[in-house]
């Protein structure tokens, strides 16, 4: 079994080791729990938070202690829900609002981009927005067209709103709180796949601050970034990559606004090399956008070779034969490494091991 | 009363006519969206509020700013997109905004701050706030997916929330028989489940309509609906007329003109009180326009201010290479 990916508290005073394991989705649900008991002013709501499926766990028990005014379901209407968190946070409350798919989005980008991102410019700062938007991209058990897609280089190209997307339990849990405590608008990005994934958490609460990046593995050769579940196939991709000798250094930039440039152009300046891989597609996305912003800082002072990996340029079908060459995966981020450290196509390709490859996800949803 | 009320809504007018004047001088650079014609709109339901209530608009906004009370000179200077204005020369005329008087928000994105009011309504309800919330909104807005979700959503919850549609019967240069299967928006707002009239433009009867209704709303009884028919005399946006254009004629204006409540309650004053409103609000109108010459363009750091709390963070973004995260 693969080593979960363990985060350690280090920006935060204290404890070194974390005796908790939590799975991604309960860290989630710790958060709301703790900041709501914290702050009287959060409040949850969103499509089925207060159902019997609670979103996976991440809302279970949230309506029993919190009361129908603090949580609560709605409407099936993404666009004024989402004004009335806009409306909500101007008049002081601290909404998250819940998405279980990230494409539902698109009915609310008028509130999001026209309006969240805008409002604290266009009124010079004289309102805050404390709004937390989650949302959950799919994958797998033929999600397809509608279930899975990645968007969030669309609200990291718009000035105004943050964008998080934490990969470990540790961070899943420090990212939501940070985000609550936030006085403007955040977009909350889970990865479905992560919601399965364990790791150490403290029970204490505590807030990741934003903008800052983790090197979750030291290497020489490669600088590999990983986004959201793309993190985890990295992790995997490194094993396959140590086998021949390559030694990768992987870096999460967990807010991908404010992104955290330095660390990551630190890391490429030691190694030359650049592959970004996102749980999306690669034209103006993240990876388009690290990849420009690190040759731009580093050109002329080290020669660079840069790639991305992402979604294939086509929609996501639902036979698992097309899904799978739909989405890179440790072996072919491995592959991608490879080339880009011998500045070669090697048609190397490594052997599957089944330990690098278990996911814990099983349909129907 | 009546010499309130007209002080009120002439200052209104003269202000509106005032930046119509100065707009070909093009020392305002803001798309104006006149309210000329439909004041008492504005001033008939901000009559029936209370100070700690709050108001959201529209990008055809000045009327509700100023009926609410909103800083003159700070608007004028907002047009002038000066330092000085009430956001800093950031938000433009169709970005109003007065915290202070609650005036909370307006936008260029038609029916946005429906759903805007709706969610603050939320939080003074959850607040167990006494105050209540007034939404103002055109006909054409009536028509976008937002209204009607936003319907929904305020009569579900029972929010303490008013809307108001602002019926000038026109969207840009379309008649609203060209663009609605029937013109019954207050049957609409009703198949929500809230109580909905229509109202004419005498300002009296709107006043007395609107206190009614806003004491149902501040009692517990949840969403209300007013349509108030109107009509624009000037142009879309700009400071002229559009009757040129052939998609309407001055014959459908000239009852509204006949029944403007300006002159209405003109007629009901003594002429010397009248006199005495009609100079003092000239001066204060020079004034503001004048302030709002006076004053200095927002320093270039503004740019890039305001758009996170943490100004620093984007201060360092925008300096790009170099820069460290905060
Ligand atoms: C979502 C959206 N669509 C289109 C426009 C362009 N537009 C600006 S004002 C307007 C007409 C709105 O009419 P109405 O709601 O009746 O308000 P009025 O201008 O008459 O006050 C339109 C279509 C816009 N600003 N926003
Ligand atoms: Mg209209």
């Amino acid at each position: 079994m693969l080593q979960p990916l363990t985060v350690r508290p280090a920006r935060s005073a204290g404890e070194s080791r974390i005796e908790r394991t939590l799975s991604y989705a309960d860290a989630i649900r710790e958060a709301a729990d703790q900041e709501m008991a914290r702050d009287p002013s959060v409040i949850v709501f969103g499509l089925d938070v207060d159902d019997p499926k609670a979103i996976q766990g991440t809302t279970r028990g949230l309506l029993d202690t919190y009361g129908p005014e603090r949580v609560f379901g709605t409407p099936l209407s993404e666009d004024a829900m989402t004004g009335a968190a806009v409306g909500m946070a101007l008049a002081g409350l601290r909404p998250i609002h819940v998405h279980i798919r990230m494409d539902f989005l698109l009915l609310a980008m008028n509130q999001l981009v026209n309006v969240a991102a805008k409002t604290r410019y266009m009124y010079s700062g004289q309102v805050h927005l404390p709004l937390v938007i989650r949302a959950m991209i799919g994958k797998s058990w033929g999600q397809g067209a509608q279930h899975s897609q990645g968007l969030h280089s669309f609200f990291m190209h718009v000035p105004g709103l943050k964008v998080v997307a934490p990969a470990t339990p540790f961070d899943a849990k420090g990212c939501l709180a940070a985000a609550v405590r936030d006085d403007d608008p955040v977009l909350y990005v889970e990865h479905r796949l992560l919601h399965f994934q364990q790791g150490p958490v403290p029970e204490a609460p505590y807030a990741v601050r934003p903008g800052k990046a983790r090197v979750t593995a030291a290497g020489e050769d490669i600088t590999v970034v990983g986004i959201s579940w793309m993190q985890v196939e990295c992790l995997r991709a490194r094993h396959y990559l140590a086998e021949i000798g390559i030694r990768a250094e992987v870096i999460d930039p967990v807010w991908l606004s404010p992104l955290d440039l330095n660390t990551i152009a630190e890391s490429v300046e030691k190694t030359g090399r650049l592959l970004v891989v996102d749980t999306a597609w690669t034209c103006c996305g993240a990876s388009a956008e690290i990849v420009a912003a690190v040759g731009e800082r580093l050109q002329g002072i080290r020669d660079l070779k840069l790639k991305r990996l992402g979604f294939a340029p086509t929609t996501c079908p639902t036979t698992p034969s097309l899904e799978e060459l739909f989405y890179p995966n440790a072996r072919t981020i491995a592959a991608a490494a490879r080339n880009l450290v011998e500045d070669a196509d090697t048609g190397w390709m490594p052997e599957e091991r089944p330990e690098l490859q278990e996911v814990a996800f099983r349909g129907p949803f | 009363m009546s010499a309130r009320l007209y002080r009120l809504l002439y200052r209104i007018r003269r202000v509106e006519e005032e930046i119509a004047r100065v707009y070909p001088t093009d020392r305002i650079r803001s798309p104006v969206h006149l309210s000329i014609g439909q004041e008492a709109v504005s001033v008939g339901v901000c009559e029936a509020l209370e100070p700690r209530d709050v108001v959201f608009g529209t990008y055809r906004g000045h009327a509700l700013y100023l009926a609410r009370g909103g800083d003159l000179r700070r608007m004028i200077a907002e047009l002038y997109g000066k330092a000085t204005g009430c956001t800093k020369g950031k938000g433009g005329s169709m970005h109003l905004i007065a915290p202070e008087r609650g005036v909370m928000g307006m936008s260029a994105v038609v029916g946005t701050t429906i759903a805007n009011a709706a969610g603050y309504a939320y939080a003074l309800k959850f607040r167990r706030e006494p105050a209540i919330i007034a939404s103002f909104f055109g006909d054409g807005a009536t028509e976008e997916g937002v209204f009607a979700e936003t319907l929904n959503f305020a009569v579900l919850k029972r929010l303490p929330i008013l809307f108001v549609c602002e019926n000038n019967q026109y969207a840009i240069h379309t008649h609203q028989s060209r663009r609605q299967g029937t013109p019954a928006i207050c049957q609409r707002a009703r198949a929500f489940g809230m109580p909905a009239e229509q109202v004419d433009g005498d300002l009296t009867g709107l006043i007395q309509r609107a206190r009614e209704v806003v004491a149902e709303v501040r009692a517990g009884g949840g969403p209300a609906f007013l349509e108030v028919m109107t009509y624009r005399w000037r142009e879309h946006v700009g400071p002229g007329f559009d009757y040129h254009l052939g998609f309407r004629d001055e014959g459908e204006a000239a009852p509204w003109i006949v029944a403007d409540p300006v002159a209405r309650l003109a007629a009901e004053l003594r002429p010397t009180e009248r006199a005495r409103i009609e100079s003092e609000v000239a001066e204060e109108i020079a004034d503001a326009f004048a302030f709002a010459e006076a004053s200095p363009f927002p320093a270039a750091a503004e740019l890039t201010l305001d758009v996170f709390k943490e100004e620093h963070h984007v201060a360092a973004t925008h300096r790009e290479a170099g820069a460290e995260c905060w």
